[in-house]
């Protein structure tokens, strides 16, 4: 039987030279087109603006701009650099918080008995009904009336409790053998110790997938900075971007430059952490 | 105390006492530590969903402009004035049109992705990297892309300098509403950032389809190619598909970003929420009307995801612990 599934696989999927290189055309095409805005981020992020705006349309500037890499950082009416580290500190702190409080709740809905447990879990689950973006005005009053407006606070805390992501730990940890726990539970650890010495270190995949999703929506995020982040020291990355485009002076070459850069750390995510985020995914995008 | 031990005593099975109920007092029982580990997430939920929403609600009836403590009690009239207002009614029904557009072309166009990927035999990953890089980008970053440099209305973008090869004159891609080219721009960069996302979801499903089928199904003389793919990959694929355009629809009426970015202030394309943006915390200040309108879209999406919860089965199948 295992013999035979990749041979009787191979031979359907084997059509003949002709529809195979027909395959390989088609999905050259379709890549292409996905690599043209990514084309024109770096070849505008690495020229001068008369390349950009003018008439001779060059595949590549003459002369490598590799001086345009600073002056985003440079440029005095936005302060980038200061975004780019607020943008850190952000996604950051976003993931280890929703991390940390999330999968915690999650194990205690899976996996530790009580009365009311199914209560609150359905107070949870009505959570997921409202996306948090559609209630950004009460939350915006909310926060606003704790003072917590352009604070790294009023960035982070109320974006920690996501009722998605502590329906995904519930459900993972339901599937979590519970032999590793009872062996735990014989060495003399309770709960808290078994889930820290035990659980935690073996659900490391899971937490990995949850975490560079929840990084990367976080570092992306618009809506609520632009929302909270009233003063130019408190924007993130993304509002200082958008901030260029409605500025009255528009310098091509650094807006570009200064996009390209805002990508670089999710890209080293991509390149690195593929193969969780992938998974991730496929494991959070549907249930069910 | 004394009458446990009585009990325990008297009791013939020591089985009983294993259980490991009481055993370590307070730091032991389940009750203790189940509000440990949750009490934070709770507290958390408690204040910065349930508790907005709530007040919201209550903020929906009164005459509430610059203060969020109002005394003012206006009973439904923040409705009637959100109902009332057109670029509201408006944004409902341009809400209505990217969904009808956006909707069925990123599923065609990531399940086609899928399809193509999942056939390759080499470079699978190469080419599902690159569709799924977009990704990586924010909805910022692409709306900046599109709009300085793709879609510029200016004759250097690429989109008007390509059309300039066939003699057709630039094309103000953005800056005007009539026709509306500005659909355009703003379809295809969220197909190409979330294509690869969902394509991702559709690989998975594929792989999934039991080999078995194909086979069974050449036996009976059905052709590779149309008639697999409409009788044994698409029914198979229903689950996922149906998933997916609820989460497309979802993702849809939370439009904000690129609306936001490529149309800043323009009266026109502006979807709800960045309606409500400027109703809220433009000028006015206007948080009654804002949070009448917040409530409405509220009530909005709890129906579609009541509706996507009976067909997903949220929360369902898992009783059994």
């Amino acid at each position: 039987m295992t013999t035979t599934a990749p041979e009787t696989r191979k031979r359907t999927r084997r059509g003949g030279v002709m529809s195979s290189t027909g395959l390989y055309i088609a999905t050259s095409v379709a890549a292409l087109f996905f690599l043209v805005p990514f084309y024109l981020l770096v070849r505008n992020a690495l020229s001068t603006d008369p390349e950009i705006t003018g008439e001779n349309w060059k595949f590549f500037p003459t002369h490598i701009q590799w001086g345009n890499i600073t002056e985003p950082f440079d440029d005095p009416t936005v302060d980038f650099g200061q975004s780019m580290w607020n943008s850190l500190v952000v996604g950051i702190l976003h993931t280890v918080g929703t991390l940390l409080v999330c999968s915690l709740a999650g194990y205690a809905l899976a996996r530790i008995p009580y009365r009311h447990a199914n209560k609150i879990f359905y107070g949870v689950l009505v959570t997921l009904m409202v996306p948090t973006a559609v209630t950004f005005v009460p939350s915006f009053v909310l926060v606003s009336s704790l003072g917590w407006v352009d604070s790294y606070r009023g960035l982070i805390i109320p974006g920690l409790f996501s009722g998605f992501t502590c329906f995904l730990f519930r459900q993972y940890f339901l599937g979590f053998p519970k032999e590793l726990e009872e062996a735990a539970r014989v060495d003399g650890l309770g709960y808290w110790g078994a889930y820290w010495r035990v659980v935690v270190p073996n659900s490391l995949n899971f937490f990995a997938a949850i975490a560079t999703i929840t990084f990367i929506n976080g570092w992306n995020a618009f809506l609520w900075p632009l929302v909270i982040g009233q003063d130019p020291s408190a924007w993130t990355v993304q509002v200082a971007l958008s901030s260029y485009m409605t500025n009255q002076t528009v310098n091509y070459h650094l807006i570009f430059m200064a996009t390209a850069i805002s990508i670089l750390p999710l890209l080293f995510v991509f390149l690195f952490l593929q193969r969780w985020l992938v998974q991730g995914i496929a494991q959070t995008g549907i249930k069910g | 105390m004394s009458t446990t031990t009585t009990r325990g005593l008297a009791s013939p099975a020591p089985a009983e006492v294993t259980k490991p109920r009481p055993r370590r007092g307070l730091r032991g029982s389940r009750t203790f530590n189940f509000w440990l580990f949750i009490s934070p997430f709770l507290l958390g939920l408690i204040v910065f969903v349930y508790i907005p929403i709530i007040w919201s609600a209550y903020l929906s009836f009164f005459e509430a402009r610059f203060t969020v403590t109002p005394s003012d009690f206006v009973g439904l009239d923040n409705y009637r004035d959100i109902f009332s207002d057109t670029q509201f009614t408006g944004s409902l029904v341009t809400f209505t049109v990217f969904a009808a557009f956006i909707v069925p072309t990123t599923w065609a166009v990531s399940l086609g992705l899928a399809l193509l990927v999942n056939r390759l035999r080499f470079m699978r990953a190469f080419y599902r990297s690159v569709f799924f890089l977009p990704t990586a980008c924010s909805y910022v970053a692409a709306s900046l892309i599109w709009k300085m440099s793709l879609f510029n209305g200016v004759r250097f973008g690429l989109a008007n300098t390509v059309i300039g090869w066939f003699g057709v004159d630039n094309i103000a891609w953005l800056a005007n509403p009539d026709p509306p080219w500005y659909w355009l721009v703003i379809i295809t960069a969220r197909l190409w950032l979330q294509s690869g996302f969902y394509m991702i979801l559709f690989l998975a499903a594929l792989q999934n389809i039991p080999q078995e089928l194909y086979e069974a199904a050449a036996i009976d003389g059905a052709k590779p190619g149309w008639q697999t793919f409409r009788y044994i990959t698409l029914p198979q694929l229903r689950a996922t598909s149906t998933a997916v355009v609820l989460l497309l629809l979802v993702a849809a009426y939370q439009a904000f970003d690129e609306f936001f970015n490529l149309l800043s202030k323009t009266t026109w394309g502006r979807p709800p929420l960045v309606d409500l943006y400027y109703t809220a915390l433009g000028q006015d200040q206007n948080y009654g009307k804002g949070s009448a309108g917040a409530m409405v879209l509220t009530v909005l999406i709890c129906v579609v995801t009541l509706f996507q919860g009976k067909i997903m089965g949220f929360g369902r199948g898992d009783e059994s612990r």
